[in-house]
């Protein structure tokens, strides 16, 4: 049952009767630059042709979710930002809401609004970069470049706000680490100036352009019914005409007073993904617009001191007296802090790549009893060789680049 | 319809279909699932998928209750999702610890294969009906099942397992 075949030699030796001349095993990864992480192809190929395709993934795997059962709940947010490290504040906003859902706590509006903002920064970060990176793949190395221009820029955001360009760890159950700084809207609109034009000369570079037009219509395509079978979620869904987005359907952190589009194509091909993604960034700037625009004030954590710690003063500080040394340790000491109810949840959220859901199980104590991750790439890339039969090895780095699979989150 | 109106039918479903299967529902915060027997889990699920449009298998997983009150040691946990009602439901079912087994939902779901060799490589549970049963993230020569509650998190003795790495 187990394979032993390490080798593209040893697993052509292994390949039953004769290949003939034709038939060829190419190796392709986990080092080959087009794969962007550590994943593994063992293409059967004849002539240029994709037969057969054996997927080999774990090479990044790090036991996240054995992590996660000895952090936490507060904790875990430090793992999370690791999984999709293009857009870590998906992941810290996903595991937040899904800790709140648990223990059924309402967060602020201003908290929500943050989150929005960020979330749709982020989502915004991701989609650029996959964009351009596919640019990349089909030989537009400037689009990639302009992308990567355009990331720092949000990255230069997120470090004003989070204090970190990529673990940003930023959220906790029940609120925020911390408040925006006081010139964040300002930062904020300024990014989406830029964003926006580079986001539309993007399009200007690539939606005309005969090479990469050839090389993205009609390649990789997947059904409607293969789409659903195979639990795709995400762009990928909605390139194959399923208009779902869990922000319209199941909305968090108060998604549902938006004013947005979702984006829907029908072919199911490369191309599709590429549109899909350049619609849900003008979108997604869409929505930023709107909740800076209504940034409500007020306080950003719940008022809730079994699962926020107090702000410090006289009263809790531990050099305050015996009361405040009781309290500071009655948040901070083994045993205490956020101790969700007995009991278990599940809760997706619409990550960039499609839906990231955490189910977490709690048994009253301070640490998850399980903490399992349901990472879209994971199953986006099951479908990969159902995409790639009967298309050529050059459709293979076209398709794999429009999947945007993260090793981090695939592998955990 | 609203989601508890979806779940209340979800059970009814099974309490009245796979009578002798059920074994008790329950809720946390509005979700929720029921439990049926090991044997019958493919055919509750295949009749959620066909009579109730449960059509996705978004999630499947498996959680180890070593040293707590339950039924048995391990259980199953599919979450299903509709594409119609945009709604989830959760099934389960347990697993003994001397007899890690249970049908393999791979031929309903293309979704299932993957997420079936995790939960081997992760649980040791075995799947029967799955064509390739290979560990998904572990090396092909690792013995042991990570997320056992009773796998250390070190891992201590784990890397002379490996005659290749410490050779």
């Amino acid at each position: 049952m187990e394979r032993s075949a390490r080798t593209p030699v040893e697993i052509e030796e292994q390949v039953d009767g004769d290949l003939g001349s034709k038939r060829m095993i190419v190796n392709f990864g986990p080092q080959h630059p087009a794969t962007h992480g550590t994943l593994r192809s063992i293409i059967q190929l004849e002539g240029e042709t994709v037969k057969s395709m054996d997927l080999e993934i774990g090479y990044l795997h790090t036991g996240f979710e054995k992590l996660g059962e000895f952090r936490s709940w507060n904790q875990g947010v430090t793992i999370s930002d690791r999984m999709n490290y293009l857009s870590p504040l998906c992941n810290n906003i996903g595991l937040s809401v899904a800790c709140e859902g648990l223990m059924g706590i309402e967060i602020t509006p201003r908290c929500a609004a943050i989150r929005v903002i960020l979330y749709e920064l982020a989502r915004l970060a991701d989609h650029i970069i996959m964009v351009g990176l596919q640019a990349m793949d089909l030989g537009a190395f400037s689009v990639m470049l302009w992308a990567f221009i355009e990331r720092e820029k949000m990255y230069d955001v997120f470090e004003a706000v989070t204090g970190a360009r990529l673990t940003t760890s930023y959220t906790r159950v029940g609120g925020l680490f911390r408040d925006v700084p006081h010139d964040f809207e300002e930062q904020v609109r300024k990014l989406m100036g830029e964003c926006l034009r580079t986001i539309q000369e993007m399009e200007g570079m690539l939606n005309e352009n005969r090479i990469f037009r050839d090389r993205t219509i009609g390649v990789n395509t997947i059904s409607k019914a293969d789409a659903i079978s195979f639990g795709l979620t995400g762009p990928l869904l909605r390139a194959c005409g399923v208009p779902y987005d869990i922000r319209k359907s199941q909305p968090y952190c108060g998604y549902e007073q938006y004013d947005f589009e979702i984006a829907v194509e029908q072919e199911g091909d490369v191309w599709a993904r590429y549109r899909i993604r350049v619609k849900e960034m003008y979108e997604s700037l869409k929505i930023i617009d709107q909740a800076l625009k209504n940034l409500p004030d007020g306080p950003i954590n719940v008022d809730a001191p079994e699962v926020i710690i107090p702000k410090k003063d006289s009263h809790n500080h531990p050099t305050g007296g015996m009361e405040g040394l009781i309290y500071h340790f009655k948040n901070y000491m083994h045993g205490h802090g956020v101790q969700p109810p007995v009991g278990e949840y599940y809760r997706g959220t619409e990550s960039p790549n499609g839906e990231l859901g955490f189910y977490l199980v709690s048994d009253g104590t301070m640490r998850p009893w399980r903490w399992r991750v349901r990472p879209p790439s994971l199953y986006t890339f099951q479908a990969f060789p159902t995409m790639c039969a009967g298309q050529t090895i050059s459709d293979v780095v076209s398709g794999l680049s429009s999947l945007n699979i993260i090793a981090g989150e695939l592998d955990r | 319809m609203t989601p508890v109106d979806l779940q209340q039918r979800a059970i009814a479903h099974i309490q009245s279909r796979f009578s002798d299967a059920f074994r008790r529902t329950d809720a946390h915060q509005g979700q929720h699932w029921v439990e049926v027997e090991r044997s019958a889990i493919v055919a509750v699920l295949r009749s959620l998928r066909d009579d109730l449009g449960f059509d996705v298998l978004m999630d499947l997983t498996c959680v180890d209750w070593l040293g707590k009150e339950t039924p048995e040691r391990y259980s199953m946990v599919y979450q299903l999702f509709s594409f119609e009602h945009r709604q989830y439901f959760r099934v389960k079912c347990w697993l003994p610890a001397d007899d890690l087994e249970v049908d393999s939902a791979s031929a309903i779901w293309k979704s299932a294969p993957w997420a079936e060799r995790e939960v081997w490589d992760m649980f040791g549970v075995r799947f029967r009906g799955l064509d390739d049963h290979r560990r998904l993230l572990t090396p092909v020569d690792y013995t042991g099942h990570p997320l056992r509650k009773d796998y250390p998190l070190i891992g201590h003795g784990e890397r002379s397992n490996f005659p290749h790495y410490v050779k």
